[in-house]
């Protein structure tokens, strides 16, 4: 579990690539408007043919990072290159990517094929050269039926699929997606997901995946950048950034439900949960600390952390209970498997192994152990 | 549902119907009903004959050539009034559809013709036409000339009414492309900037299609005024001289209010709603089909 799989799934393994990534890298970027700092000095460095998503919350700069890569905004700190060539100041279309929007962009008034080649028509793509792209991608992404069709008569998930296939046929080294999933229903997302990460793996293309939904960056990701207010919080494999949150940040956004952070104080030489009086979490030390516990480390046990229940989530595979700790009624989830029937007000007992406490800093939310 | 029901239905909708079909009927069919009927009959003279005439009234008026005058300077000035109306609208809304200082004020300096009404534009016309002291002479007095009579020489008549006319209604047309403009995602551009397609590429390709309705809306009004708006003709040069600048209504009202010749006049009503209405459709036949509606 612990092996470098990220790295080796990063290389396209098909033979069939038809063409492979670009290295893409971001050298402390800035973007302002006016005062507001969208991205501040953000930096990284996304391996050729492999799929990064940049996660975070709802205006954390995501799509300002992504239409920066994209040349739709210009930066106004830092250099951006992408296979080794600076493009800071490079125009879109010279950039070699290509970008799935939100919206899918789809033009209202051309079929399917003509949407699909659109830009080898501009960039004069010899004619059966485009038949050619246009085939592979129709019989990639099955809308063959629908090459003759104008967007309006596509269900979303289709014109998803168009808009996939315009960003295939570009041959880009490099492919932006925007949160291009979010139109759609959940049982489709799902399908999706899986189906554009075996795209990548096939085309061998460098993905930039940008979502705000962390179960979609954990599944789909070789690597996950989480950005919180325009910096990065962490940049790390999905299963890094579950096990090793390094900011109180990222261990509050990640996970379903996510991690259970529970300020400690001093009692003697321990610390121990604010408002109880056990057990003991940590060794006590000089800095104000706080414990992050996973739901899903958490047993119910006859001793440990004393819990008031609130209520209880039944979802089938397991049960989420929303509980409250000690005087200060702190908020506690956790996640024992199957149906666990108990009523409201119950009182219970939390149990877990010391190697699934995770300490931050209380006062700069860095990691602490 | 009973079938009794359903009668009931289909009556009670004859008599919601019912008001406005009569005001309809009272206030545009009717009337031009009794026009066509005019067209065909004649007025006694000295207390006999009139009555039905037939197609005398038709062939009277193709004989005459101040009406054939007047109907070719119609349709040359509807030739070049529409075109150059909706490209020059076109061209404006285009170049006010981006951000810079001082957008909104050029925007309503665009607008302001349309909202002012054509007896006033033909006033401020008629100082910018005057010989040798108007706007035009000035400005061409700069490059030689500058001493034209617009108005008053028949070669160039007909063509001041038409700019008359293009500077009335382009800033109005301007405006229906603007919001058109507004209604194209801006998410379009972008796509296609990545993917290669120049300026020009994209206008043609993407902007002017999505933009057909609001051309084959514009270009059936600019027909529509072509023949339906003569203020400025009454105005400036009741249609001269020599009927250089006579258009088709201003011969129906000469004949109906100045010669009182009410059959005449209902007969070029006739041709003039006809002709209106044979060009609508040639328009709706030819750009109708290729427009896309969203
Ligand atoms: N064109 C713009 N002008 C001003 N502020 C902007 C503009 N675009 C984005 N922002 C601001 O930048 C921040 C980041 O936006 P964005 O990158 O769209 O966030 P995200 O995609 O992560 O939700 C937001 O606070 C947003 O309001
Ligand atoms: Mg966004």
């Amino acid at each position: 579990m612990d092996g470098d799989f990220g790295e080796t799934r990063a290389m396209p393994r098909d033979s069939e690539a038809a063409h492979r990534g670009a290295e893409v890298a971001l050298i402390g970027v800035s973007k302002r408007w006016g005062d507001m700092r969208a991205l501040d000095n953000v930096s990284f460095n996304i391996a050729a043919g492999s799929f990064t998503v940049l996660l975070g919350p709802s205006g954390c700069g995501k799509t300002t990072c992504l239409r920066l890569i994209a040349g739709l905004e210009t930066a106004s700190e830092g250099r951006l290159r992408i296979g080794g060539r600076d493009v800071t100041a490079l125009p879109p279309a010279e950039r070699g990517v290509a970008m799935v929007f939100q919206s899918y962009a789809l033009f209202p008034h051309l079929t399917v094929a003509e949407n699909i080649l659109f830009g080898l028509k501009a960039r004069r793509v010899a004619a059966a050269e485009r038949a050619r792209r246009l085939k592979a991608a129709a019989e990639l992404l099955g809308i063959d039926e629908l090459l003759s069709r104008r967007p309006a008569a596509l269900s979303g998930g289709q014109q998803q699929r168009v808009a996939l296939g315009r960003a295939i046929v570009a041959e880009a080294p490099v492919c932006l997606m925007d949160e291009p999933l979010s139109n759609l229903d959940a049982k489709l997302r799902a399908e999706m997901r899986a189906e554009i990460v075996s795209l990548q793996r096939r085309l061998g293309i460098t993905m930039i995946y940008v979502t705000h939904d962390q179960t979609e960056a954990m599944s789909m990701a070789d690597r996950v950048i989480l950005l919180n207010r325009g910096r990065i919080e962490q940049d790390a494999r999905p299963d890094e950034l579950y096990v090793r949150p390094r900011t109180m940040f990222v261990a509050g956004f990640v996970g379903t439900p996510p991690m259970n952070l529970l300020p400690l104080v001093r009692q003697g030489g321990t610390m121990v949960v604010r408002g109880t009086s056990g057990p003991a979490i940590a060794t006590a030390g000089a800095r104000g600390l706080v414990a992050g516990i996973r739901p899903e480390a958490m047993e119910l046990a006859e001793t440990g952390l004393p819990l008031t229940l609130e209520r209880g989530e039944y979802l089938g595979a397991d049960t989420v209970l929303h509980c409250r700790c000690g005087e200060e009624a702190l908020p506690v989830m956790l996640r024992p498997a199957g149906r666990v029937d108990l009523v409201p007000g119950a009182a219970l007992h939390a149990a877990f192994p010391p190697s699934a406490v995770a300490l931050f800093d209380a006062e700069s939310g860095e990691r602490a152990d | 549902m009973s079938e009794t029901g359903e009668e009931r239905n289909v009556l009670g909708g004859w008599l919601l119907v019912l008001p406005a079909a009569l005001f309809i009927f009272a206030f545009t069919n009717g009337p031009l009903l009794a026009t066509l009927a005019s067209s065909l009959a004649a007025a006694p003279i000295a207390g006999h004959g009139g009555g039905f005439v037939g197609l005398q009234n038709y062939s009277d008026l193709f004989d005459d050539p101040s009406f054939l005058t007047s109907l070719l300077n119609n349709l040359l000035y509807a030739l070049i009034t529409v075109p150059v109306s909706v490209v020059l609208a076109l061209a404006m809304a285009l170049g006010v559809n981006r951000a810079f200082p001082g957008r909104a004020t050029l925007r309503l300096f665009f607008f302001l013709p349309t909202m002012l009404p054509m007896i006033a534009v033909g006033a401020i016309w008629l100082f910018f036409f005057t010989p040798q002291y108007g706007l035009l002479d000035r400005a061409t007095s700069l490059i030689g000339s500058g001493d034209i009579n617009w108005l008053g020489d028949p070669d160039t008549a007909l063509a001041a009414m038409m700019m008359v006319a293009i500077w009335k209604q382009a800033g109005f047309f301007m405006i229906f492309y603007l919001a058109a403009l507004q209604n194209i995602p801006p998410v379009l551009h972008e796509a296609a900037a990545l993917e290669g397609a120049s300026r020009a590429y994209f206008f043609r390709r993407v902007t002017l299609p999505l933009l057909g309705p609001t051309t084959l809306f514009v270009m059936v009004t600019a027909v529509i005024n072509a023949f339906c708006v003569v203020d400025h003709v009454i105005e400036m040069t009741q249609g001269g001289p020599d009927n250089a600048s006579s258009l088709l209504l201003y011969y129906v009202y000469n004949a109906g209010f100045r010669d009182w010749d009410i059959n005449s006049a209902a007969a070029a009503t006739i041709v003039l709603v006809v002709l209106l209405s044979a060009l609508a459709a040639l328009l709706f036949a030819v750009f109708g089909r290729r427009v896309h509606y969203r």
